[in-house]
Parts: structure tokens; sequence; C-alpha cells
């Protein structure tokens, strides 16, 4: 906590963020800073880059210049050469990027440099990735010579990275600072924002000269860097210790300097609570603050505990830690948010007992007695730590026998670890509102609470917390915004579990979640409902009435998209439900608050325009009119129950451990519940049905020409395409559509295309590419959206009945064509991916194609989330239990990784070959040679080798000897395995690129697919080296100067890979022939897939219409290059797409992402699309001349 | 030779005004117009759409996806000010009117008399001479009468004219059941000028995608006929000043419209087709004729073949229509 001095200035108070408070301060104070994304750090970035191309100043003067880099390896790099050369820089990061850093950190350390990195702590990825925080990460770079400073709250956060900055210049000790990733780095929170100078003050001007008389220049050189040997190494190494030794006076130097200037007095080592304390708990980071809003409850009510926070982590200054520490303590907890296996215990748990040791034995300790230390986990990923998590520490403390090495927030029925803790358990105090609002991703719920607390923060006397839950999908996802308010700073740094405010935004989630649960008694709940008042209850789930009446709450409906529809907002409800908010919770007076809520709206939409902020205004004025309490009856009427989470006839381990993270309940999942070794089954997306699509498409059989195109377009497999005999028909359900299928390979059979309605998202990209309309009304096509709720049942039982229609043998299928393809099982399905992605097309694709041999490298990303992020996995498995193996090692090493992939399968097949040999007579010297020999370049071939591979594992299994043990576990390696290594253009183009480069160079057989959507889209649309000169992306906020890098055709000059550069929408049948070519070529393949994407700023819906354009105004021209023909003396080289025939503006116009330089920058505009314009030109003159003049002239108009 | 004339009350150096067209859609084509000789230019259009939508649309694009995910709290960076179209389009006549010399006529295009026409005002601070509205409107609606058509037209014009000082030319379609009558609504309701006419945008079919194509097609001599047998039946009929567009390609159209009555002749598909350049031409051909057939002015020759002023009135209506058929034969 920072309150223990209130702002006692007239500085601005803020409503924002830890990431840009901590980007604020470094902004000010540094000239250079390099910067690359990656999750929750990247905001920090994105601030810094905005502020610049904004012009902001630092507090010189002059305006910091930001450089996004290839990695984060690559912006420690730059850091370090810019500090050598005399600037001040920073860089902003976490997790697995902070790794990235450590050869460098370790240098800038060695180097005596004075700088600091700002870290989101982020849980460093273990049997699973996770984007949540945790000090792994930082634990991990411990041993880096680095200076550690951990903030708990966005205000000290805020504080800290100037005081930082201050304390290093001085030291020379380069420091990284810390605080929790998304509890800290995205928790919104009210604070006081320093001022110029308040900086100014903080800072002195001649460190900063000396830091710059120290640097590298020709006109003073020096050497440095250089390589020691055995003799001198060591000395040199010990010659840094003063400047350790001075580190923490200093540090305690500028935090009393921050005291004097501003008002807020930190220590390294900050004790709050009983000053005769025998129990404390020692901690660092956000769980602090919550530990000590518990401490001074705990001692309101007669106890005596005490808490120690640990600002300063490294150097760990033991004489002032002891001093910090109440010579009356006996019991120590000390709280370590990482784990590290293997070690006596945890990282501050082993320095805090050194410390006491070396202390007591030094006789020095002003401490009565050596207290006894206990040391537990808490909080990994984000795991909350609550106040009753708090109170049962310090009741462990008070036990006997202690548990040493214990965790805390959840059950560990596995090694037995875990404290209990009484869920009931809650400190807040009742004049806080504690408010909980359930929306939808897309419905502007968050937004609109962000906004209400920057209105209260900033109107009026009161502070304001907000934090966002949301759950993995990136389509129909859901939110969770937990808001407080109150007279006082707010420290609960956990989530809003006593609620005495309750929004739901969307009537489903009612069936979903019991959104009641965490409810206050006599509090209040407000729905957005369709039903009014008087009709409303009897509507409602049996659970809801009941939380209702048991919870004595005050009850409030809206129609909410009455009222959006009739002002003109379509189905946003967020300024309605906002307005609702405020009318009721009596935060602020009814007419302030409405009045606060317009002059927000101005404050966000003006810039947008006057229309838009109308809109708002009338939304506003016509909310209350039709806001009403129900009357709540006194008895439970509904039968409406809540569903099962997924279908029973779910397998034993979604329905005990899938199904409950499905439901939000995977909190109280125990350890047993969970792999040891972050292995999952496959096959479950189909378990979690998630009915998010308000209209699907629906087939018109009469007009439909069987084409499949819908089918490959869809990006959630979810309309599905089948062949087969009439006589299946029997059984079908009485709406289950069929036609005679038109052609002539299966003559006499029948045909159907079914939609999967609970799975579809409803983004009719399948109606976009429908090519078949209706003679008699053009608007009518083959497939048509429909709402789904009135055919969600009927064409539920149709989806089973046709999924269980067998599956055409893969021998007779025509699998190189569009068509024939899609009679293929797709084995990549329902996943969370956008609605319209343009990415999993062409990934479910290569599904069908290969999936039932495939083995994926998924570099992390988009692809990585969608495909890998629990509760469920879209990748599965045929009827003969087949299908894509599937894992994600790290961002940066994903060829590598698939590499390794291939290695192994080309040694395991190779040694299965060599003891098909060896064992020839034993296994029969037919079968051997066959084995040996066989063809396996289609369908026919795998079959015949999975069968002969099967007689030979029945041999096997009679024989006895070694070999045929040993011949029996490899021996599937036989039939041909296919190698897939998927990621996007951040992984392949930046960060990837070198080992990427690497394995293009091995010439083994591995199958690259990159997955272009020219922005690192998972992490919110940065700019990568594939983004297009003059778009618009996050690092390139005054859009990008400079073109788009040309892997294509670096892989191209190789002159032995594979290379295509593919787009579905606009050609679906090169599509598909490139990744056939490049499966069979026994090399490496290169695959760029041009994927519309959600930060392009488009019209999902046409998103292929856009593809199509891209590709028909030159900006994405399609080719191959296939080395096989080259060997046949042919032009390897194919030109696959036309001259540019329309102007790049055709294209361009429809994307924000290029559209909205031209509303910012417009002159910058003009010359970068020009510039682009010529980019394309010279791009297709050097294509034309690889297809040996073949391609047609650019046809552009020149106006 | 004395070309001049006055349109809207603004005195201009003769009669050729550069109509709404791209051409207007930055300040160097707009120079090279007034280098050309134009008169006068109309800015390109700004559409009552693009001021109630483009905000909307740019706020939904930037903002779809947006809070939907804890990686990927959004996807755009927020700009601390935007330059949107209507803004982007009083900028750039603000510029125009401090690097001309000719006279700048603003265009706005709209409908209805919503919160848009504040920018008649914006174009008016921004220094605009006139403000040309161009009333696009096609009624589908079989419920709407005539009459409601007309007072749409009588209003937008009324909320124009309230908020701003400078004249106001109506720019209208020919299609209505009493042309002439419209035309002296209009002119009692306190136009200052109409511009006939508008010219539809007809869309075509394209028989492989079976769908409605854009398709602007640009115009020729031909197309000046309707205009100027409409001039020629209002001048003198209306207050108003007279501009006929569409057609307007060379001397010969700007003689025959300005003979009908026309203060000016807008030009547009000749100088998308020619250049800018093309006016230079145009006036020296206008000034050439005018010197072969002993003509001293423009104002001389304006209306002098007005429905008033020839011999047979009726050549302008059924009658004629008669003789043509008549001479068909």
């Amino acid at each position: 906590m920072s309150d223990q001095v209130l702002p006692k200035t007239k500085r601005k108070m803020v409503t924002i963020d830890g990431n840009e408070a901590a980007a604020y301060s470094a902004h000010k104070t540094n000239e250079v800073i390099a910067i690359y994304p990656i999750t929750p750090s990247s905001t920090m970035g994105e601030w810094a880059d905005e502020w610049s191309a904004q012009g902001k100043k630092n507090i010189w003067g002059t305006i910091p210049l930001v450089v996004e880099m290839q990695s984060e390896g690559g912006a420690a790099g730059a850091v370090h050469g810019a500090l050598q050369t005399g600037a001040l820089s920073t860089t902003f990061t976490a997790s697995q990027g902070l790794l990235l850093m450590i050869p460098n950190r370790f240098k800038i350390a060695g180097e005596l440099t004075p700088t600091v990195f700002h870290v989101s702590a982020r849980t460093v990825a273990t049997h699973a990735l996770s984007i949540f925080g945790d000090h792994s990460d930082v634990m991990a770079v411990r041993s880096t010579g680095w200076g550690m400073l951990a903030s708990n709250s966005v205000q000290e956060i805020h504080d800290f990275a100037l005081i930082a900055q201050a304390a290093t210049l001085e030291a020379r000790v380069p420091i990284v600072h810390f605080f929790d990733g998304f509890r800290s780095s995205a928790e919104v929170m009210k604070m006081e924002q320093l001022s110029d100078e308040d900086i100014r003050q903080m800072i002195d001007d001649e460190l900063v000269h000396q830091h710059r008389r120290r640097a590298l220049s020709p006109d003073h050189p020096v050497l440095r860097g250089s390589a020691q040997n055995p003799d001198v190494f060591f000395q040199a190494r010990e010659t840094a210790n003063s400047y350790y030794d001075a580190f923490p006076a200093i540090m305690q130097k500028a935090m009393d300097k921050f005291a004097a200037v501003v008002g807020r007095q930190y220590k390294l080592y900050q004790y709050f609570g009983a000053p005769d304390a025998e129990r404390v708990m020692i901690v660092m980071g956000s769980g602090a603050e919550t530990a000590h809003e518990t401490v001074e409850y705990l001692n309101a009510h007669g106890e005596k505990v005490g808490l120690l926070k640990v600002r300063l982590f490294r150097p760990f200054a033991v004489e002032q830690f002891i001093d910090a520490l109440p010579t009356t303590v006996k019991q120590i907890a000390v709280l370590d948010r990482t784990k590290e296996p293997g070690a006596i215990g945890e990282p501050l748990y082993c320095d805090v007992i050194t410390a006491l040791s070396e202390s007591m034995t030094s006789g020095k300790s002003p401490l009565k007695s050596a207290p006894r230390v206990i040391g537990g986990r808490f909080g990994l990923s984000s795991k909350e730590f609550t106040p009753t998590m708090a109170k049962a520490v310090f009741d462990e403390l008070k036990k006997a026998q202690p548990k040493n090495h214990f965790t805390i927030g959840i059950n560990d029925d596995v090694s037995h670890t875990s404290l209990e803790f009484d869920p009931a358990f809650g400190i807040e105090p009742d004049d806080v509102v504690r408010a909980l609002f359930f929306g939808l991703g897309a419905d502007g719920t968050v937004g609109a609470n962000k906004n209400s607390i920057k209105i209260i923060g900033e109107d009026t006397q009161n502070f304001a917390q907000g934090y966002f839950f949301y759950d993995s999908k990136k389509s129909g996802s859901n939110t969770i915004s937990h808001l407080r308010f109150g007279p006082r700073p707010i420290h609960s740094c956990y989530l809003v579990n006593q609620a005495n405010f309750i929004a739901c935004h969307q009537w489903f989630f009612l069936e979903k979640f019991d959104v009641l649960e965490a409810s206050v008694r006599g509090g209040t709940f407000l729905l957005n409902s369709i039903y009014g008042p008087e009709e409303v209850w009897d509507k409602l789930p049996r659970h809801i009435q009941k939380g209702i009446i048991e919870k004595q709450l005050k009850f409030y409906v809206i129609d909410g998209y009455k009222v959006a529809s009739s002002t003109g907002m379509g189905a946003r409800v967020n300024t309605i439900m906002q307005t609702c908010f405020f009318a009721i919770s009596g935060v602020l007076p009814k007419d302030q608050a409405i009045e606060a809520i317009k002059s927000s709206i101005k404050k966000t939409y003006g810039r947008k325009g006057e229309s838009i902020v109308q809109k708002n205004y009338a939304a506003v004025d016509a909310t209350l009119a039709n806001l009403f309490q129900v009357k709540v009856p006194e008895k439970v009427t509904s039968t409406i129950e809540m569903p099962p989470v997924v279908s029973p006839r779910a397998p034993e381990f979604v329905q005990k451990t899938t199904a409950r993270i499905i439901a939000g309940k995977g909190d109280e999942l125990p350890v047993s519940r969970m792999p040891n070794d972050g292995t999952f089954p496959t096959g479950t997306a189909q378990w979690e049905k998630r009915n998010i699509a308000l209209e699907i498409p629906v087939w018109e059989m009469d007009i439909c020409i069987q084409c499949n195109k819908c089918a490959l377009v869809c990006p959630h497999a979810a309309i599905r395409v089948k062949i087969f005999d009439a006589a299946e028909l029997k059984s079908a359900p009485a709406t289950f559509k069929s036609m005679d299928y038109k052609g002539v390979e299966y003559k006499g059979k029948k045909y159907s295309l079914q939609v999967a309605p609970e799975d579809c998202t409803g983004c009719s990209l399948c109606v976009e590419v429908c090519p078949a309309k209706s003679k008699s009304q053009v608007k009518v096509k083959a497939i048509n959206m429909k709402p789904q709720p009135p055919i969600r049942e009927q064409e539920r039982a149709n989806y089973d009945f046709f999924l269980n229609l067998p599956e055409l043998d893969r021998r007779t299928v025509k699998v190189d064509t569009v068509k024939g393809s899609q009679f293929l099982q797709p084995l990549f399905e329902y996943s969370g991916a956008c609605s319209g992605c343009g990415e999993t097309p062409y990934v479910k694709l290569v599904s069908q194609l290969f999936g039932d041999r495939t083995v994926i490298a998924n570099a992390t990303g988009c692809s990585s989330i969608y495909g890998g992020n629990l509760p469920t996995t879209p990748w599965t498995k045929n009827l003969d239990g087949r299908g894509p193996a599937w894992s994600n090692s790290l961002f940066e090493d994903n060829a590598e990784f698939g590499l390794g992939m291939r290695l192994t399968i080309d040694k395991l097949t190779e040694m299965a070959k060599e003891m098909v040999e060896k064992m020839a007579s034993e296994i029969g010297n037919d079968l051997a040679t066959s084995l040996l020999l066989a063809d396996q370049m289609d369908e026919a071939g795998i079959h015949d080798q999975r069968e002969r591979v099967k007689m030979l594992k029945e041999k096997l299994t009679q024989m006895k000897s070694v070999d045929a043990k040993n011949l029996m576990n490899i021996a599937d390696n036989l039939v041909k395995r296919s190698v897939w290594i998927m990621g996007g253009d951040g992984w392949a183009y930046d960060i990837g690129y070198g080992g990427l480069d690497h394995v293009l160079a091995s010439g083994r057989n591995v199958n690259i697919l990159v997955l272009d959507t020219e922005v690192y889209s998972n992490t919110g649309g940065q700019m990568s080296k594939a983004t297009f000169r003059s778009a618009i992306a996050k690092f390139a906020a005054a859009g990008k100067p400079t073109q788009k890098k040309d892997l294509a055709l670096m892989g191209v000059m190789y002159g032995n890979v594979y290379v295509a550069k593919i787009a579905m929408g606009a050609s679906d049948a090169q599509t598909v022939r490139a990744i056939i070519e490049a499966e069979a070529y026994d090399g490496p393949s290169l695959i760029i897939a041009y994927s519309h994407c959600i930060a392009h700023g488009i019209d999902m819906a046409r998103g292929m219409t856009n593809q199509k354009l891209a590709v028909d105004t030159g900006y994405f021209p399609l080719f191959r290059f296939n080395p096989t023909l080259a060997a046949e003396g042919k032009n390897p080289f194919k030109l696959d797409s036309k001259a540019p025939k329309q102007p790049l503006t055709d294209f361009t116009s429809l994307e924000t992402r290029f559209n909205m330089l031209e509303k910012i920058y417009p002159d910058r505009a003009k010359d970068l699309s020009k510039l682009a314009v010529e980019d394309i030109r010279s791009r297709w003159a050097m294509l034309e001349q690889l297809a040996g003049g073949d391609g047609e002239k650019d046809k552009t108009p020149t106006a | 030779m004395d070309l001049k004339t006055t349109y809207l009350g603004l005195k201009l150096k003769n009669p050729i005004v550069a109509s709404a067209s791209p051409l207007s859609r930055n300040l160097d084509s707009m120079k090279r117009l007034e280098d050309a000789g134009c008169a006068s230019v109309v800015m390109y259009s700004l559409f009552e759409e693009q001021i109630e939508h483009e905000a909307a649309e740019l706020d939904h694009y930037v903002k779809s996806g947006a809070n939907s995910h804890a990686e990927a709290v959004d996807y755009f960076p927020t700009p601390e000010e935007y330059n949107l179209g209507p803004e982007q389009y009083i900028e750039l006549l603000h510029k125009a009117k401090q690097s001309l010399g000719i006279p700048v006529i603003g265009s706005l295009n709209g409908i209805s008399a919503g919160g848009w026409i504040d920018y008649a005002q914006k174009m008016e601070q921004a220094g605009a001479d006139a403000i040309e509205l161009n009333i696009y409107y096609i009624p589908t609606d079989p419920a709407l009468t005539s009459q409601e058509v007309e007072d749409r037209y009588i209003n937008v014009l009324h909320a124009v004219k309230r908020s701003v000082r400078i004249p106001v030319a109506v720019k209208l379609s020919p299609y209505f059941s009493s042309l002439a009558h419209v035309a002296a609504r209009l002119d009692r309701a306190g136009a200052n000028g109409l511009v006939l006419f508008n010219r539809f945008y007809q869309p075509d079919f394209d028989l492989d995608a079976l769908e409605v194509k854009p398709d602007i097609t640009l115009s020729t001599s031909d197309a000046i006929r309707l205009p100027l047998t409409w001039i020629a039946i209002l001048h003198g009929v209306v207050k108003t000043s007279l501009a006929g567009t569409s057609g307007i390609h060379t001397a010969s159209d700007v003689i025959k419209m300005v003979m009908a009555g026309a203060d000016v002749t807008m030009m547009c598909s000749a100088l998308l087709h020619h250049g800018p350049k093309h006016v230079t031409t145009v006036l020296e051909d206008l000034n050439k004729w005018m010197v072969e057939h002993e003509y001293l002015s423009v104002e001389q020759m304006k209306g002098s073949m007005s429905q008033a002023s020839v011999a047979d009135p009726a050549a302008f209506e059924r009658a004629n229509y008669m003789k043509a058929l008549n001479r068909f034969k």
C-alpha cells in the first residue's frame, strides 16, 4: 500500500493501468527505447511508440526514439549498444522475453551500465505456456547482476519507475523494475501522476553527463568487452563489489528524495502491522497489498501480526532487511510467487533464511530470538491470492508444527502441500462499491467499464479500481469486469468475490454460469433482458430465481437492445448499461452521473465526429425511461435448469476435468485432476458447444452446385460435406437434407451439406464465397444466413446424424482439388479463433489432407492459442484414432523444434528399415521388401503401407527377440509422416527467422506454413517485417515506413526450397495445389498464406473478397516455385496471379490499417502510399522476370 | 472579348466553371484548373452519409475485436486527433481559398435536414464563396407523393440557408412532375442559383457474377440537350442564377448553354477525359467563335435563345416534339 501518505499536492489524478504508469515514467526519462511485443508487457511499448509518434517529449525536451526489434534478444542488444554509446535507454518485457535478454543483461551489468528494464512479470512456460503473472521470469534472471525492484500497485509502478532511474544513474548497477503481470500491469487504478517538475527534480543531470562521458566515442576511444583469461577474469569480476555494496543506500536515498519531492515514503524493506508482532509474513508484488489489507483487518480484530514488503530483492541488503523486522518476531512465513523444483526452497525464502542466519551468526541481529521460518508458494500464473489465503498463512504460523514448503490457493491432494482456507471469509468494507459485470467481448462492456472508472476516478473524490477477466476464446469470448469504487485508495488486488452490484449484459450467461454466486445479501442485480419487468421472472432459470430470493436482491431489467436500436447504436449496449449502473448504484448523484457520462462520451468520441456523440447522448437519455425494478415474487417457480456443460457422451477426462474448466470452475480442480507433464487428449473442442452464432448458414439444395467452396473456407469446420449411399438415409431425421451427387465419380450416391449449428460462429464467409445464385432471385444463394435459435434443435439432430455417416475412403478422393479435399474429414474443428478468421481455413485444409499422419510444431501466437489454449483443443482424430500430434515449444524456436521432429522421424524410419532388413527372413522376405520399397506418394500407397505395418506388427507380436521388441516400438515410422511447422509472420519474419532460415537450408523434408496476417495478431496487432508499407499497426502508429520483407523470394533464392504464396480467397485451387505440392516435395517447403485478420480493421464477413483484391491489385501476388520442375529442365517459377489490373486503393481503402493513416497524417499517407505503389510495381517486374516473361504486364491504371 | 459573367452574385471572368469532380480533391489539380482558365471551382461533394457514417465506421472497425482477449485488448494505436473526411474537406477548402484567386464553391450532397448541414457553416467559415447543395434523391417508396419529395428539397434548402450567409445554389435532377414549379419554389425559398442537372448514377449488371455493379460513364456532348431545354425555359422565369451542366465538352456547348440563358456552364467529364488544360482550348475556341460571329460579350449572348427570346417559343414544347418526329419520318 502506498497511501500512508495521501496526495498533498494538486498533481493530476489519472486512472490508468500499471503498464501505462511504468511507460509514462520511462518515456519521460529515456532517449532510445527498443521494444518488442510480449504479453502482458506489450502496451508499455505501444504507449512509448504512440507518444513518440504524437511528438511527446521527455524531460529534456526531445522526443524519445522508439524502435521495434525482431525479438527481445534484439531489443536487449539494441539497448546495450545505445547505452554503450551514451544514450539513456530502456525496454519493456516479460517472461520468455526476459529470458532472451539474459546474455545482454550479464553484459550490461558487468559493464556497470545504468538502465532500468520494466518487466510485467509473467509465468515462464514449463508444462504449458501461461500469459499470466508470477515471478518465475524475474527469478530466472536474479543471477545477472541487476538490481531487482518490486512494485506492488499501479501507483508504485509509476513511482518506482522513476526512483529506479534515479538510483541506477548514481549506482551504475542496472535495475529490473518488476510488477505482477496482469494483476498490476493491467489493473486500472486511480493514481497521482508525477509532474515533469517532479521528474526533473529526481534526475541528476550530472549523473547523465557522467554516463555520456563513459560512452564509446572515437574522440576518446577505449576498448570495452575484451576477452580475458584465467589469470585476471576472476579479479576483474570482483571489482564490481563496491558498487553492489553501495547500491542499497543509493536506492534508499532515491526513495527518500522522492518522499521529499512527492510525499510518498518508500523503504527497501517496509514493515506494516503490529510493532510487537510475533507472526510476520514476507512477500513481494501485488500479493503484499492483499496481505497488508489483511494484516490491518486482523490487527483491528485483536491479532498481532505484521507484514514485511520486500521492495529491493537484489542486491539483498541483509542489514536493512533485519532492521525492518520487529524485534519481537518469532514466526515468519515467506511467500514466493514462483516455483523452483528441486531447490531447498523458493528464492525469497532461501534469501530470508540466509539473511537471518548471517545476521544471527554475526551477532549483529537485533532480534530477540531466531525466528522459525516457513516458505510457501502462491499465485502462480495469476492464481488468486485473497485475504482468506493470507489469513490462512498467519493461522498456520500459530501451529506448533506449521507446514513448510506449503502452497496456498489450490487444493494439492497429491503431495499435500496446500493450506486450507475459508472461502466465506472476507474483509472488504461496506462503503466500497464492488461490482461485477458479465459481458461479451463484442458488446463493449469492458470499454464502458473502463470509462466508468475514468469518470469516477477523474471527476470525483472517490478512488476507483478495475480489473478485467477474459476467457481464452477469440470469438464470442466472455468478459467479467471487476470494479471497485470507494472513499479510500483501493488495495484489494484480487477479483471481486463479494459483489454488492452485479450486471449481466447478455441473457445467455444466465444459463451458462451462476452469475449471482458472488453476490452479497441485499445486493443489486441488473439484467439486460428482452423481457420486461412483468414477464422476465418466468423466463429466468431456477438458480437465478433462487439466488435473487435467497440473497434478497434488488432486481432491475432493461431492454438494452431496444434502446440501442432505437437510438442508432446498433447492437452496442455499452453506454446504456453504463447509464443503468450509475442510475442504480448511487456511486454518484444521478444528474451528476449523467452529465459525467455525457462529458466522457464527448471526450471519447469528439475527435471522431459529432454524429457519433449525438447517438450516444440519445442512448443515455433514452435509458432511464426503459429501466425498471422488478417486483420479486416470494417463491422459486422456474423449471428451467442449467444444461449440462458437456454431453454425457463425452469421455471421462472431459467430464471430470475439461467440463469443470469450461464451467469456470477450474480453480476448484485439485492437483490430482491435472496431467503431470502437460499432455492432454485431442478431440475435445467437439464437446464445448458454444452456441455463439445468432445466425447460421442454411442450405438450399436446389441451388447448390456442389462445389464445396463453403466447406473449404469455413474457419471452424462447421460446414461440412459428405457423399454416402442412399441406404444410409433410412434412419435420417425428418429435416435432414440430401441430394443426388452430381459428379461421375460417385454416381448414384447421395450428397449432403450440413452445418454444425452449435459450433458455427456465424461469420458468413461461406455465404460470401458461395458462387451459386437462384435463377429467379439473385440474392438467394445455395447457402443463406438464418436465425439460429429456431433451428438449433433440429440442426443439432441433423448434424449428429451427419457425423455418423461413414467417411469416404480416402483412396477414392481426388484430394488435389478444392472439391475433393473437402470430402476428407477435418481434423481441426470448432476452434476458438476469431469469427471469420483468415488463418484457420489453411490449418484445417492441412489437417484434412495429411492430418492422419502429421506431427505439428506450432509457434506461439494466435495459432497456438486457438490450437492449444485450455479448456479444449480443436485438433482431433479420425475413427481409426489417427490425427495430428501437436506441440508448441516457444515463439522463437519453432522451425528448429519442427526440424527436430523431422530428424527423429527420419532416424526412427531409418532404424526401422534397418531392422526390417535385418529381420527379413523372420518376417518374410516379400513383406520386408514391400515394406522397404513402398511407394507412399498417394493415399492408396499410404493405405497399403499401413496394412503392411499392421501385418508386420502382428508377426512381431509372436516373436520374443529383443530385435522384435525394438522394431515393434518404431514400426509405425515406416508409414510416411508429414511434419508441419506452423506459425504467424511475427515468428517467421522476425523472431524465428534465423532458425527458419537454417531449417530451409537443411534440405530436410519439412513443411513450413506461415499464416501471414502482416502483424503480430495475437498480442494486439504490432508491426512485423511482414507489415506492408504505409499500414498502421501498433509500434507503427505513424504508418510503417519501410517495405514488406519478401520472405517467399528469399526462400526461392535457395533453389532447393519449394516456395508458394497463396491466398485462398483469390485462388482456392492454387491454395490446394500448392499445399499438396509442398507436402509431396522431398525437401523443405515454405508456404506464405495470406490471412485476413481482425487486426486489419475489416469487415471479417468479406475477408475472402479482401484477399482477392489483395491479389488483383498486386499487393499479394501468387506464385509457386517447385525445384522438382527445375530437375525436369523446366522453369520452376510459376506466377499464379495476373498482372495488377486495379489500383492499390481498391484494396487498401477497405482496410482500416491503411485508411486510418490518411485520417491521422494525411501528408505522410500520401507519401507512403506512393512508395507502396512503387513497391508493387518493382516487385511485379521482378516476378515477371523470374517467370521468364510468362507473366502479364502490369496493367494498373496510373492515376 | 468580354467573357465576364455573374453567377450567384459572384463576378466571374468567364462562364466556365469546373463542376464537382475528383479534380478538386487536391490543391494541385485545383490550381491547374485555375491556371487553365476556369472561372470558378466547385469542390467535390461532401456527402451526408460520409459526415454521418465515417466516424461511426472508423469507430466500429478500430474497436471491433477490442476488449475480447487478454493478450489483445485492442488492435490499433489510439491517435490523439483524427482528420476525418469532412474535416479534411474543410481543410482543403480553406487551403484552396488561400492559394486560388478564383471563387471556390463548396458542395454538399444529401437529402435530409439533419446535423450534417452544420458543414455548410463550416464551409462558409473556411472561406467558401458559395455552396452548391446537391440534393441527390431517388424516391423509391411508392407511398411517397411528389409533393413530399418537393418539400424535402425545400426543407433541406431552408436548413442550409438558415445556417449560412453566402449564396446557395441547388443542383437538382430533371425528374419532377412539374420542374418549372419546383424551380419557382426553390427560387422563392431563397435559392441563389439552380444547377441543371444532376446526372443520376445508373448501375450496370454484371452477368457473370449476377451482381449490380457501380459503373459511371463519362458524358458526351449529346447530354446537353436536357439542361439546354430547361435553361432556355427557366431563363427569365426564375430570378436565380442558372448553371448548365452535363455534356459541356466544347465551345459550342458553352455557347449554346449561354444562349439558352445559363450564367455559367459546368464541366466535368471533358476535364476528366482531357485534363484541366482542356479549359484553355474551349476558352480559345469560344473567343474565336465570338470574334467570328461578332459578339461583344457573354452578357450580350446570355439568354438570346431562351424560350422567351426565340421567335417560336413552342419550339421548346409539345409542338416541337411533333416537328421532330415528323422530320424523323
